[in-house]
């Protein structure tokens, strides 16, 4: 990171491009999780290939990892930048007059969603890892759904579930407009790529929130 | 009285400048390396003097009071550049961009400088176009023009509202450029308090550092001053706060020659004042006549009725209104020179007609413009003329693509929509076209001393046309100074480095020190300010717009008079070695103060009516300006003598061989 | 109008600064507020009070040297001006107003409100110019057309006065609306053309060196800019950016 990312523009590029690539993770993860809502079998279909495919698991997974933990961790790194960078703090700095709220606390609603994965990893990664790698348990195609639904059951979980999913909606609809600024995308189709943007970000939330709720009223 | 050799060409004024270039000593690559210059100012001037200096090889250190050199006060001229590039092919020419400045400066002017100045013009244009200032262009990709006053072609190149702010970058980008490669030496925030002389020549300056207070001390082989104007002496002008004559003024009390220190400008279009709290005037663009008239009411009690807010002056009709430059001076209308419309407008509000509270404002009215200029869109676009809200939305639409910014800021400072109701405005000091005296080289009475820009007094005659002075600053700094001065320099190749311990360095140092300490030693009880306000109001009221014997000797008894209650009285808090603005303030004051009476002084002694300068001894019966030719054609340089009232008058005639003396007429 | 006046009052670069609270009175509407800081000073000076160090100088918006943070906002709280052209009409009898210096690490201040921005000068010495040599011999202006469109585009750019409010107004301290404005301006024109790729990796290394922060698109700089400079131009200097680091 440190010899090539060592100017303000390659950086905010850099997390541009991980927002970009997290994005697009996120659409393929909510289009897997949607089938659950209509099909018990699609979805352990699809399960199934992702989680036992040699590329997804291998291959995939890992940038996936590195992707999230850096746009973490560079996220991090920027707001230190930027705080020292203004030295002594106003006594009264009124943001609220000249930018969104959601576009100054990045940090925070990334933070939220940053809690939000550890309680998601815990909840299916850990044990779907811990199943196939540690116990090395025989693989059951049909084992998907079940699981799902058994971890909705609980509403403290979907509760949290449904205000991780606020502060995703948040973050993003600030970080998908941004991102393409950041790359130097600002022309005549900017306004659509916001309204997008915003549909996108209410959207694939909304949706996990409603998938989260389904099962959850369904149990 | 001795008469002053401005040492100008032999030849046909038409290869006067080629032929003196061609003659004049050069200095070589590799001793302009060998020498140092300094220029004091970063304005137009100043920023592409040093810039081009640099670029020629010499050592440049460039001096400003302002943190940057991008904040000269060149930053806020608005409308435009003159060049004869004659682009619109209306007939313009390099003779008649000299024969328009000469007769708009009411021929007291130099014909050489000013016939320089236009050959030299179309340079500035080529120039700045390849520095990247982005002028205003058609829809053909070319540079547009307009016109402004007292001509009639269009040759001002443009850029928007904020033509001299793209030239200051312009200019000042050219500086960076030499910053980054070492040849200027920037110092800002630092203000010249004294030249220095070894031998009788200059050599050096010392400056304050306005940050530390501290007292330093710079060596160079030759001084160039571009500290622009002293409009400053009125208190209010449209001159930036800070801007000061005192690095010109040091220099005339060194020998410099200060010529025609009474010739001002008066600009007709500025923002009227509000109150007594007010700091300084702001300038509304010349181009602005291009579209606006100028009118005031037809009936008294019209006026009275507007004054006390019981009329709206879009209450009254045509035949109520009075549209006096257009009445008195049919040929040019509201584009009329600046001086003659400043005077105008001055008559109407004394004879009762002003338009604002305190009966010192006249309309500058768009309406008309709006209406043209909406069905001329709606004709090309093939919408219905005869749709007055879709005219006026059309034409307005055109009115804020060519003058936005002014219209903005109009509403911001007098809280009324220009869009709406008529603007007000009333003259205000703008511009000195009085200044140090220079010869052809732009050499000052000081061997190695040099004045360009609004410092020196040398092409604008009485009265300066619109769009000129940014033209002269770049004439001056980019194509004129950086030839003539090496004709000085090509002496100095063998002297080496000029040492700061000299004992004339060690007593302008001390100079300049003790007055320091005795303003910050004065235990008065009067503030800086004050003494300005009161200095400005004596020569507002005395030497402004219209000028007699009487008020002219009551002038200079009272500024003399003031003078001493500031010695006296003025009280400077603060200590002298941090950074202390009243402190700054009250030495530009000090040398304002004396400038103020040789101002007065100078307007005495001249009992012609010309250009900015009108005596009421000398009109016409019509109450136009009278100049006398056979007495006055001539330049007064001041010498300094002891005393502001004691300077020695100096006179270089002036010639005309190219052009034949005429009483202008607008009309 | 009478007023409550807490401003930043800092000796020298190196001393502690603090706010101190002032009352002015008799503070007329029609005043600027830079007026309403002389009548300040006055009534300071009569109390033998330091008087209060403010940049300051055409005092009509163009020369970019006030730099005032006011109520939270820099140049206060009116948009597409600077600080000498907000009025008091702006304000209402009895208002608390906070004046603090523009805040950003590469801006120290020098006194009470005034602050070193010749940061901005270094990143225009690294690049921000076209080089060519002051002959009177360039091509003729009208050789080059260009394109009505662009030469606007690079106007709206080069009108950046140089103030410092989007680095005071950004909550990172990024200065990246100030730098692209430079970098746009010369990007349209075909002058700029031939020094493209230098220009925009020097300027924006100067930037970084300089310590200012990231930019994260709040788009603050562009509402408080007093000349309206777009945030496109951030767009574009990145865009110039990017392919500059391919070309290398």
């Amino acid at each position: 990171m440190g010899v090539t990312l060592s100017s303000t523009i390659l950086r905010k590029v850099a997390m541009a491009l991980s927002g970009i690539f997290l994005m697009v993770f996120l659409l393929q993860h909510f289009v897997i999780n949607i089938t659950s809502v209509f099909s018990a079998a699609i979805f352990n279909q699809f399960s199934h290939f992702m989680g036992t495919n040699p590329i997804v698991q291998f291959l995939l997974q890992p940038i996936l990892i590195f992707g999230v933990i850096f746009h973490f961790v560079m996220g991090f790194v920027l707001d230190i930048q930027n705080k020292r960078a203004r030295g002594t703090r106003y006594a009264i700095y009124k943001g609220s007059a000249n930018s969104s709220w959601v576009s100054r606390n990045m940090l925070t609603s990334g933070a939220t969603v940053l809690a939000f994965l550890a309680l998601h990893f815990y909840d299916f990664w850990v044990p779907e890892m811990n199943y196939k790698y540690v116990e090395v348990l025989p693989e059951d195609p049909t084992r998907y759904y079940e699981e799902l639904v058994h971890k909705f059951e609980d509403v403290t979980r979907v509760v949290l579930y449904v205000i991780s999913f606020f502060f995703l909606a948040l973050h993003l609809t600030h970080g998908f407009s941004s991102s393409f600024q950041s790359m130097g995308f600002n022309n005549k189709y900017t306004p659509a790529v916001k309204s997008f943007g915003k549909l996108y970000a209410i959207g694939i939330p909304f949706g996990f929130a409603f998938i989260a709720i389904f099962h959850f009223l369904n149990h | 009285m001795a008469a002053l050799d401005a040492k100008t060409p032999q030849g046909p004024i038409a290869e006067k400048w080629t032929n003196h270039k061609n003659s004049i000593n050069l200095v070589s690559p590799a001793n302009k390396r060998l020498i140092d210059v300094i220029v004091v100012g970063t304005g137009l001037a100043g920023g592409s003097a040093a810039a081009t200096l640099a670029e020629l090889g010499y050592n440049v250190k460039a001096f400003c009071f302002q943190d940057s050199p991008r904040r000269a006060h060149s930053i806020a001229a608005q409308g435009g550049i003159n060049a004869a590039k004659n682009y619109q092919g209306d007939g313009d020419s390099t003779y008649r961009l000299f024969y328009d400045t000469v007769k708009g400066g009411d021929y007291r002017s130099r014909e050489e400088n000013v016939y320089r100045l236009a050959e030299v013009s179309t340079n500035i244009i080529d120039q700045c176009v390849a520095q990247g200032v982005p002028f205003a262009r058609d829809y053909g990709g070319l540079l547009d023009n307009r016109s402004f006053g007292g001509v009639l072609v269009s040759r001002t190149f443009y850029a928007k509202g904020q033509t001299g702010q793209q030239l200051l970058l312009g200019a000042y980008s050219a500086m960076n450029r030499q910053i980054g490669r070492g040849k200027i030496k920037m110092y800002s925030r630092h203000e010249m308090l004294d030249l220095v002389k070894v031998d009788g020549k200059a050599r050096g300056i010392i400056t304050r550092n306005l940050v530390s207070g501290k007292i330093e001390r710079h060596a160079a082989h030759a001084v160039v001053i571009a500290s622009g104007g002293y409009g400053n002496l009125f208190y209010l002008s449209t001159n930036a706060m800070g801007s000061n004559v005192t690095a010109a003024w040091k220099i005339h009390k060194q020998g410099a020659y200060f010529a025609n220190p009474c010739f001002t400008q008066i600009h007709p279009t500025c923002i009227p004042v509000s109150g007594d709290h007010q700091s300084k005037l702001t300038l509304m663009s010349e181009s602005l006549r291009n579209d606006g008239r100028i009118w005031v009411p037809k009936n008294k009690e019209d006026a009275q009725a507007i004054r006390e807010g019981r009329l709206k002056p879009t209450d009254l009709t045509e035949k109520d209104r009075d549209y006096y430059l257009e009445r008195r001076y049919p040929a040019f209308g509201n584009l009329v020179p600046r001086d003659v419309a400043s005077r105008a407008a001055k008559e109407r509000c004394d004879e009762g007609y002003g338009v604002n509270k305190t009966g010192e404002a006249v309309f500058l009215d768009f309406a008309d413009a709006v209406v043209r200029y909406g069905k001329e869109k709606a004709h090309v676009k093939g919408f219905d003329e005869n749709d007055t809200a879709l005219v006026q939305k059309l034409g307005k639409e055109i009115i804020k693509a060519k003058y936005g910014n002014l219209f903005q800021m109009y509403e911001k400072i007098v809280d009324q929509n220009p869009y709406e109701t008529p603007m007000m405005i009333y003259p205000a000091v703008h511009y000195t076209m009085g200044g140090v005296w220079v010869d052809y080289n732009l050499m000052t009475t000081i061997p190695g001393c040099f004045a360009i820009g609004e410092a020196n007094f040398s092409d604008h005659g009485a009265n300066r046309l619109g769009a000129s002075a940014l033209m002269q600053g770049l004439a001056d700094g980019y194509f004129v100074l950086p030839y003539t001065i090496g004709d000085y320099l090509a002496d100095d190749i063998r002297t080496g480095p000029i040492s700061t311990d000299s004992s004339e360095f060690e007593a302008a140092e001390q100079r300049v020190q003790a007055q320091i300490d005795a303003f910050i030693n004065n235990k008065g009880t009067k503030t800086v300010d004050y003494f300005h306000r009161k200095l400005g109001k004596i020569i507002w009221n005395k030497c402004g717009m219209s000028r007699n014997e009487k008020e002219l000797k009551e002038a200079m008894k009272e500024v003399k008079a003031l003078r001493e209650e500031f010695y006296k009285d003025v009280f400077v808090p603060g200590k002298a070695d941090s950074f202390n603005e009243p402190l700054a303030k009250a030495l530009r004051v000090a040398d304002f103060l004396e400038l103020g009476e040789l101002f007065a002084k100078d307007a005495l002694e001249r009992t012609e009516s010309c250009g900015g300068h009108f005596r009421e001894e000398s009109q016409t019966p019509e109450g136009e300006a009278l100049r006398d030719d056979a007495n006055f054609a001539f330049v007064s340089a001041w010498e300094y003598n002891g005393e502001p009232s004691d300077a020695k008058l100096h006179k270089e005639a002036l010639n005309y061989e190219n052009i034949e003396l005429k009483t202008r007429s607008y009309k | 109008m009478k007023l409550i006046l807490k401003i930043w009052r800092q000796e020298n670069a190196t001393a502690k600064g603090s706010m101190h609270t002032y009352s002015l009175d008799n503070v007329s509407p029609d005043m600027s507020f830079l007026e309403m800081m002389d009548v300040l000073n006055e009534q300071l000076m009569e109390q033998g009070i330091d008087p209060v160090a403010f940049d300051h100088d055409c005092r009509e918006g163009i020369c970019g040297s006030c730099s005032m943070f006011i109520n939270g906002e820099a140049h206060g709280p009116d948009r597409l001006i600077t600080t000498c052209q907000l009025h008091m009409r702006k304000f209402k009898d009895g208002d608390t107003i906070h004046i603090e210096p523009f805040r950003a690490k590469p801006f120290p201040v020098i006194k009470d409100l005034v602050v070193d921005r010749t940061a901005f000068d270094r990143i225009q010495h690294a690049g921000g110019f076209v080089s060519v040599n002051t002959s009177g011999n360039t091509q003729d202006a009208n050789a080059i057309p260009i394109e009505k469109a662009d030469a606007d585009k690079a106007f709206d750019a080069a009108i950046c006065i140089g103030c410092g409010a989007c680095v005071a107004t950004c909550k990172n301290a990024s200065a990246m609306l100030f730098v692209s404005a430079k970098v746009s301006q010369y990007a349209l024109l075909p002058q700029g053309q031939v020094e493209a790729t230098d220009r925009v990796l020097n300027m924006v290394k100067q930037m970084d060196d300089e310590g200012f922060g990231n930019c994260t698109n709040t788009g603050a700089c562009e509402v408080e800019c007093p000349k309206g400079i777009s945030l496109e131009n951030i767009a574009r200097m990145n865009r110039e950016y990017l392919s500059a680091n391919v070309k290398g």
